[in-house]
């Protein structure tokens, strides 16, 4: 895996939204949505992003399609780096990067018919005229399986798994190589959303392509995902392959998350420990100092909330910032978290 | 996970129990938001009044020549019958400069004098001829104010929303200011001051209801786009790479518009009644056009005996009622058709 190419290389991505208050506006304080991650994306694999709702997941996905300009950072795709392009070179590049939303009853203009909504990009980017729009849009809807016959109606007349599947045509239509998808099945039914999955796997597959999945269902993003990322309160946790990440979890709070997963059989589910971490998540606008999850970690010492941990590679591919996973201590920190039984 | 097996198209097992919906050609064409507009605003009994009392006026404005022909080369100049000052009352002959008798006249009533159907006011103007031909220049006025205003406030309003910032603080209180100056005030001062200018006509009244009308659209607009910005489908526009200017026609102007194309409708009954408090004050138009305003002002010097000189009032301020309530009627029905809450009840 880790000789691939790398499509996507995010490098200390900072995105803070200032607060304004009062007559003048001024900015009083920032919400640290996103406070300094790190990560890449390698050529066709699928890296899974996870964390509870708040910490910033969408923000990462956003700020990396400059949908949201980044406070610092950079994010070099194809080897340019985003942050600096501006006006039509960027609108230029999008063509490369598209987006799946979460909700697929707001991602669709009302007064828009498919045909307009699959056939904009097109358009807008002169790759195809008149009637060839027409043609492609139906094609595009077979290929996301629906009926091209629906090529003239309406959102309102689709069902939400239908709508999606409209919002996978429209992000298809420019045939770019990275697509982020920002919780696309989290609005959906079960069983519509392993329709979603599916057909998100298939086109994968055939069309080569590379996907940012952003969930906060973690055996769907076992399910799809290739590496995982967990996020927790603007920073990165920890980032591994996917069997290495879900086997042997490193940070307090990957192995917190992960031992809230149920088990789908009665026997394992009854003797199974649940880590109910204590408190909430802190409010974004004043952070806590040094690791941010210190305040909720059963294993908090006094490093941790004096400086950060640092971002670093403790196994191959194996990342993690957490000052406890040391070498030495890296068995105790485990045990001492009574890791769950599978 | 389990494959499922892939949606298949075939649904014709359904047919029987979900008949299909016919999807008429009206729709198709106008794409179902509009569609349920346009069928809303034919439902409620309240809007159907009003675009029949929209209409009528319509046709007495289009077909105005037939109906009151005129004297001189300006139709607007309502016809003297003399100049004494005393008015006369309804179906009094016709003694000097008598125009045209309308073709419907003779058939309708069997005389074949024209006499002064409504009467006359001070100054022997005949009141019929000016609301008739006073239908054109109501029309004309809320029209041309109204469709100005709306453009003006939809352009600053949507300015403002689409670059925000400082842009949008400094155009809003530029709005606000605005707003605290009494309207009629206003327009009365602005008005005066540009009739010596303009020279009397429709003009200054125009172009001060013009200047002090704008900000209410500027500012629905506003708060309607800025909320439209954020949907989903604006940011999926600019992921796809939309230009500004089209996702702001396209995405976001067309899903913002409604409320302030209510305002508007409701509007042109208020301006059209302005106006004519305007004219009825004496500003604008020379004495003698065919506007409901002067018609009601020739009553100025008779209020004290309208015992004997009511059609003076009468039947300027009948019209002008029914106008304002017309556009009123279609207005209130187009709020409850965009209303979210009322949606799927009619």
């Amino acid at each position: 895996m880790s000789d691939q190419e790398v499509l996507l290389d995010v490098r200390d991505l900072v995105m803070h939204f200032p607060i304004h208050r009062g007559v003048f506006q001024t900015v009083v304080g920032y919400v640290h949505a996103v406070d300094g991650i790190s990560f890449e994306i390698r050529r066709g694999e699928t890296l899974g992003l996870v964390g509870e709702s708040g910490c910033g997941k969408s923000t990462t996905g956003r700020a990396i399609l400059q949908l949201y300009k980044p406070t610092a950072g950079r994010v070099i795709f194809q080897g340019q780096n985003l942050v600096n392009l501006r006006g039509e070179k960027l609108r230029r590049m999008r063509r490369q990067m598209q987006m799946i939303f979460q909700d697929p009853y707001a991602s669709l203009n009302p007064r828009m018919s498919v045909e307009q909504i699959v056939g904009e990009p097109l358009q807008i980017h002169n790759i195809l005229k008149g009637s060839d729009v027409r043609d492609r849009v139906k094609e595009l809807l077979e290929l996301v399986r629906l009926n091209p016959s629906y090529i003239d109606r309406y959102p309102h007349e689709f069902s939400g798994g239908q709508r999606q599947r409209i919002g996978v045509a429209r992000a298809l239509a420019l045939q770019p190589e990275l697509i982020i998808c920002d919780e696309p099945i989290s609005a959906l039914d079960v069983s519509v959303q392993a329709q979603v999955v599916n057909l998100l796997e298939d086109l994968q597959k055939d069309m080569k392509l590379t996907y940012l999945f952003i969930a906060h269902d973690l055996s769907m993003v076992r399910h799809i995902s290739d590496r995982v990322a967990v996020m927790y309160l603007g920073i990165m946790a920890e980032l591994a392959e996917r069997d290495e990440l879900y086997s042997n979890p490193l940070h307090p709070y990957t192995i917190a998350l992960l031992s809230a997963v149920p088990i789908p059989s009665p026997v394992i589910e009854a003797k199974r420990k649940r880590i109910i971490l204590k408190g909430d998540v802190p409010s974004p606008v004043n952070p806590p100092s040094g690791c941010r999850f210190h305040t909720r970690c059963p294993l908090a010492e006094a490093i941790c909330s004096e400086k950060r941990p640092v971002w670093r590679e403790v196994r191959p591919d194996h990342f993690v910032a957490c000052h406890l996973v040391q070498a030495e201590s890296f068995d105790k920190t485990r045990s001492s978290m009574a890791s769950r039984e599978v | 996970m389990a494959t499922l097996s892939t949606p298949t198209f075939d649904n014709s097992l359904l047919k029987d129990i979900l008949p299909e919906r016919k999807i008429t050609w009206l729709e198709r064409v106008l794409g179902p938001e509009n569609y349920r507009i346009v069928k809303g605003l034919l439902k409620t009994p309240a809007s159907i009044v009003g675009f029949i009392l929209i209409g009528t006026f319509i046709l007495i404005a289009v077909f105005a020549p037939a109906i009151a022909p005129p004297v001189t080369s300006d139709p607007y100049k309502i016809p003297r019958d003399g100049f004494s000052s005393k008015p006369q009352g309804i179906g009094t002959e016709w003694s000097k400069n008598v125009p045209d008798i309308p073709f419907w006249y003779t058939p309708l009533t069997g005389k074949t004098e024209w006499v002064h159907l409504m009467g006359t006011a001070q100054g022997q103007y005949d009141i019929f001829y000016g609301i008739i031909w006073g239908t054109r220049t109501a029309f004309r006025t809320g029209l041309m104010v109204v469709i100005s205003t709306f453009i003006i406030g939809i352009i600053i309003g949507s300015i403002s929303a689409f670059y925000g910032g400082l842009v949008d603080n400094i155009i809003m209180r530029i709005v606000d200011v605005f707003m605290t100056m009494p309207f009629i005030m206003m327009a009365l001062i602005m008005a005066a001051v540009l009739t010596p200018v303009l020279g009397r006509s429709l003009l200054p009244s125009i172009l001060a209801l013009i200047s002090f009308g704008w900000m209410g659209y500027a500012r629905i607009i506003r708060g309607d786009i800025l909320s439209i910005k954020e949907r989903d489908y604006t940011l999926a526009a600019r992921v796809v790479g939309v230009r500004d200017s089209r996702i702001l026609f396209r995405h976001i102007l067309p899903n913002a518009i409604f409320p302030t194309l209510v305002l508007a409708s409701l509007a042109i009954g208020d301006v059209v009644l302005s106006f004519a408090a305007l004219s009825f004050l004496g500003i604008g138009t020379e004495i003698g056009y065919a506007d409901w305003g002067q018609v009601l002002s020739f009553a100025r010097n008779w209020i004290t005996s309208l015992n004997d000189y009511w059609y003076i009032v009468v039947w300027p301020g009948f019209t002008l009622v029914l106008f304002v309530m017309g556009w009123n009627l279609v207005g209130d029905a187009l709020r409850d058709v965009l209303d979210p809450r009322m949606r799927g009840k009619s």
